[in-house]
């Protein structure tokens, strides 16, 4: 359909092409999306991870870029590892919640000097081990991981042989679990479920029907105001203690998540820059706004705009 | 959807390897008895020896490192992958502006004036409520963002496919090697090819269109050489004798008279583009699979569909409009040419129009939230079926049982056999059902992925295909056969099937896992109801072909109609069956793997974990030994001497 029309739009942007980039070197560092700017609109793109908290973030940054500022702002789902190449490549504008990635952080921000780092998020994340609070009232000794084998059974499903599940979320995630049930010497299996909002989904079933699981998440997240969640104890963490991960005993650190912008658009992004450099919130502001999008499904946008017009005190210091 | 299958030129094999099952048998019987004992004492029986396999963990790391640490200084990037990854933007960039300088008016008017022009007024009031639809969902921009990086893809697949399709229709040699290059790039699982496309290109566009060029350009490549092929000769004689060269021949005769096969290959590159519009997302294509996969991001079923729906209803539009354009492609006018003038004007007068009024943004209003509504019916639904269903137990149950009465049994079945005895019955598999280079073909497929050391992996991702073929073939010919035996069925089936085929899985992922918890019986049943269409359709259109002289000479031998079911009309569509196997299982592979993505595990999540941890070396090495399986499958359920293409 619409073949002529497009066929010689192509021919023009075809023949563009031609003059503009025919002998000249092509710059990977300048790859904007092809969505960006479009009709004359101050525009940029921002990276969505997968977790809600991730899209809290993205949204209420967004709608004070859009309403307060001026701006179009596209989203792009994208997981963290390949968002860093993204916002090298100048295809995303900013990253606005890592949870560490000190080989990327090297490689871009240190080296290639592509990616800048943009401050905090205000936000600090941890990952752990957990099972609904509910059976951890009913079995208190649960929560030291000492413990575990002792629970497996009631843990077992389908999956996971006969051995308990402890269920991970999406590949995105950083986890050492399968390392960690080996050499913790735990008679778990490790379940992927591929996605956290498959995971999500589990859970809240689980939930429904009072049954016991394991899983690995994390805080802050919106879920454990639906279902209360108790953290297992890991032998703790120390400094260090996770260099060799096919070897580690100990827990996760607490992450102090962080804010990155491509290196370009941080020096010449104007206020959008200035904006996303100085955005920095708490976990209940986060918390706040995840609960409205997954648990009230409301859409991202109209959850921000609630968020925004209840906390005037707290965007207002953001704003260039 | 469109035709499913490809008729292609029957390869001339020697009589003596032809019919005989038996000699097959026995040859392979005898290699055995003595390569067996041999293999076995030096590798032993069970799992792949790993004495066997070569480890690509460190060279795959390190190109992955090179072209990272590459990609902004290297002439190969700066001079040639760069300016294709430019003029990808650049063209969807200048689809996106004129669509958006359109306006909703515009495009809508041009939608339905070009069904007009090319199918008919009911075809054109369908466009232009499907456009409407879109612009109410709230997915005006996103439909148009989804729209241009189409244009640019099948414009793209269009020009690869036709060179292909007239380097292998003019030529002989060409297109005996061009051949196997199509077969393989069609039995290949799309999202196993996204990892190396992002290493090159990075998230974006750019690699979302070319992932889709690979997908998409063979059927086109095929009908064209097809086309050329099947040009009638007495045709091309007459202009020959009127003193043509052979460019002029080509031109004149050659590829007008391959018209109906040209537009069929566009009306399948079209679909083809369109679904992995939505797997692209997951390398940051945007436009609506964006809008799918963010939604699944928030476990949002109601706006997921919001979402899809445009998806679907694109599918469908440019699915009935391009097949009326085949069908209409005989007569052609010259008085035609001032009704599509006619036609252009009116899109023109229309967005301007739109545009002085202050219309061009589709009103923010105006928008319909189906989002609310239907997650309350898919969570009324979860909450009541997932458990304690009185008798037949709740689908959670049924889940588990299904895991560990078949996926279970399958997977440590397969696992448990030795590894030769799979290299084996692969082989015999596939040469009773074709001829020792497809039999050749399989076993080596399989080979190479014990070589890659992702056997059990692979045998698990196996297991998880044959129990959903199983399922889909028992329900599917089913339903074919209801579909084929009553013309009301079949009428009430046709939208449902459109749906279900067009339908973007990360839709329905969300609500399987709800009903069916995490792990690998929720793939099963999101390919399940992927694979399900094609193996209805195919099965109804098979047995509606049987010679009707044949089942009314039954009739009069007094047949019942079950009689003439299993005697007559069955074994008669043999072919279309054994055709409806093999698509079961293509399809059936390329969902199973994004069930990876609600706890299927296996090579699915390996690829996934790839993609989204940049690492290279396991994603790559599991999307290759996905890519051996599918021809490994393909080559085992393949009917002789018939070619058939994936999807629809």
């Amino acid at each position: 359909m619409r073949l002529r029309t497009t066929l010689s739009v192509s021919v023009a942007a075809a023949s563009a092409l031609a003059l503009l980039t025919g002998c000249g070197a092509a710059d990977m560092t300048k790859q904007a999306s092809p969505f960006a700017n479009a009709g004359g609109a101050k525009s940029m793109t921002l990276s969505v991870q997968s977790w809600v908290g991730a899209q809290s973030n993205v949204a209420v940054a967004k709608y004070l870029l859009e309403h307060e500022l001026g701006y179009r702002v596209d989203t792009v789902q994208v997981d963290e590892i390949p968002a860093w190449d993204a916002l090298s490549q100048g295809r995303v504008d900013a990253l606005l919640e890592d949870w560490s990635h000190p080989e990327q952080e090297k490689r871009y921000v240190h080296d290639k000097k592509t990616v800048s780092y943009a401050g905090g998020l205000g936000v600090t994340g941890h990952i752990g081990w957990f099972v609904p609070t509910y059976f951890a009232k009913q079995h208190p000794d649960i929560t030291d991981w000492k413990n575990l084998n002792k629970y497996a059974s009631q843990f077992r499903t389908a999956e996971s042989g006969g051995k308990g599940q402890i269920m991970d979320g999406s590949p995105a995630y950083v986890t050492h679990d399968k390392a960690l049930v080996k050499n913790l010497k735990l008679n778990y299996q490790v379940v992927f479920a591929g996605s956290e909002a498959a995971q999500i989904t589990q859970i809240k079933q689980f939930a429904k029907e009072k049954k016991p699981f394991l899983s690995y998440w994390y805080t802050p997240q919106w879920l454990f105001k639906k279902v209360p969640m108790t953290e297992v104890k890991l032998p703790p963490y120390k400094e260090g203690c996770d260099t060799d991960t096919a070897k580690i005993t100990c827990a996760y650190p607490k992450t102090p998540l962080r804010k990155f912008l491509n290196a370009d658009f941080a020096r010449s992004g104007g206020q959008a820059a200035a904006f996303l450099k100085k955005f920095q919130w708490t976990t209940e502001d986060q918390n706040e706004v995840s609960l409205m999008i997954a648990e009230q499904k409301l859409s991202p946008e109209d959850a921000a705009k609630k968020w925004v017009d209840a906390h005037p005190e707290k965007w207002k210091r953001w704003l260039p | 959807m469109a035709t499913l299958t490809v008729p292609g030129a029957r390869r001339a094999l020697p009589g003596l390897l032809r019919s005989r099952p038996a000699a097959k048998l026995l040859t392979l019987a005898v290699a055995a008895v003595i390569l067996v004992p041999l293999l076995d004492s030096r590798w032993g029986s069970g799992h792949w020896p790993h004495a066997l396999t070569v480890s690509l963990t460190g060279p795959l790391g390190d190109a992955s490192d090179w072209v990272m640490n590459n990609r902004d200084t290297h002439p190969v990037f700066l001079y040639f992958f760069g300016h294709i990854s430019n003029a990808v933007v650049l063209c969807v960039r200048g689809v996106y502006l004129a669509l958006l300088a359109m306006g909703w008016v515009g495009v809508t008017v041009l939608g339905a004036l070009v069904a007009w022009r090319v199918a008919g007024v009911k075809l054109a009031a369908g466009t232009a409520v499907a456009f409407l639809a879109c612009g109410a969902l709230g997915m005006w921009l996103p439909t148009m963002q989804t729209l241009a990086l189409m244009v640019a893809a099948v414009l793209a697949s269009v020009a690869v496919g036709v060179l292909l399709g007239l380097a292998a229709g003019l030529s002989d040699r060409l297109d005996r090697a061009l051949r196997p290059v199509l077969d393989t790039m069609q039995v290949l699982p799309a999202f196993a090819y996204l990892l190396p496309v992002v290493l090159v290109f990075g998230i974006g566009v750019p690699a979302a269109v070319l992932a889709t060029v690979v997908y998409a350009a063979p059927p086109m490549a095929r009908l064209t050489a097809l086309g050329l092929r099947g040009a009638d000769p007495e045709v091309l004689e007459a202009v020959r004798s009127l003193g043509a060269t052979p460019r002029q021949r080509l031109l004149t005769a050659r590829i007008p008279l391959a018209r109906k096969e040209l537009l069929l290959g566009l009306n399948q590159t079209i679909m083809m583009a369109l679904s992995m519009a939505v797997i692209a997302s997951v390398i940051g294509a945007g436009g609506l699979g964006d809008r799918v996969y963010q939604a699944l991001g928030s476990v949002d079923v109601g706006a997921a569909l919001a979402a899809g729906i445009p998806i679907v209803l694109l599918a469908i539009v440019l699915d009935r409009v391009t097949g009326a354009a085949g069908r209409a492609a005989d007569d052609t006018g010259e008085s035609r040419r001032a009704l599509w003038l006619l036609a252009l004007a009116g899109t023109a007068v229309a967005a301007v129009v739109a545009r002085l009024l202050g219309r061009a943004e589709w009103p923010s209003g105006a928008t319909l939230n189906i989002a609310e509504p239907v997650n309350h019916a898919v969570n009324w639904m979860t909450a009541h079926l997932y458990s304690g269903v009185p008798v037949i137990g709740g689908t959670a149950d049924w889940a588990a049982h299904f895991t560990t009465w078949m996926l279970d049994p399958l997977r440590d079945g397969l696992r448990a056999l030795p590894w030769w005895s799979v290299l084996l019955i692969v082989a015999a598999l596939a040469w009773l059902i074709g001829t020792w280079r497809t039999a050749l073909t399989a076993t080596l497929a399989m080979a190479a992925i014990g070589v890659l050391g992702v056997w059990d992996s692979s045998l698990d991702t196996l297991s998880q295909v044959l129990a959903a073929v199983a399922v889909t073939l028992v329900l599917g010919i089913a339903t074919g056969i209801a579909a084929a035996r009553s013309d009301r069925v079949d009428r009430m089936l046709r939208p449902v099937l459109d749906v279900f085929q067009t339908m973007p899985q990360f839709v329905y992922l969300i609500p399987v896992v709800a009903l069916f918890g995490v792990g690998r019986a929720p793939a099963v049943v999101a390919a399940v109801v992927y694979a399900l269409p094609a193996v209805v359709r195919i099965t109804a259109q098979g047995l509606r072909q049987v010679d009707p002289a044949a089942l009314e000479s039954a009739r009069s031998l007094g047949a019942t109609g079950r009689q003439q079911l299993w005697q007559v009309q069955l074994p008669l569509a043999r072919r279309s069956l054994l055709l409806a196997v093999n698509q079961g299982v293509v399809l059936v592979l390329a969902v199973v793997i994004i069930g990876g993505l609600v706890g299927a595990g296996a090579l699915g999540y390996d690829v996934a974990f790839g993609l989204a941890q940049g690492d290279l070396a396991t994603g790559l090495v599991a999307g290759a030994a996905i890519v051996c399986l599918g021809l490994m499958l393909d080559r085992v359920t393949q009917p002789t001497g018939r070619r058939t293409k994936k999807g629809a």
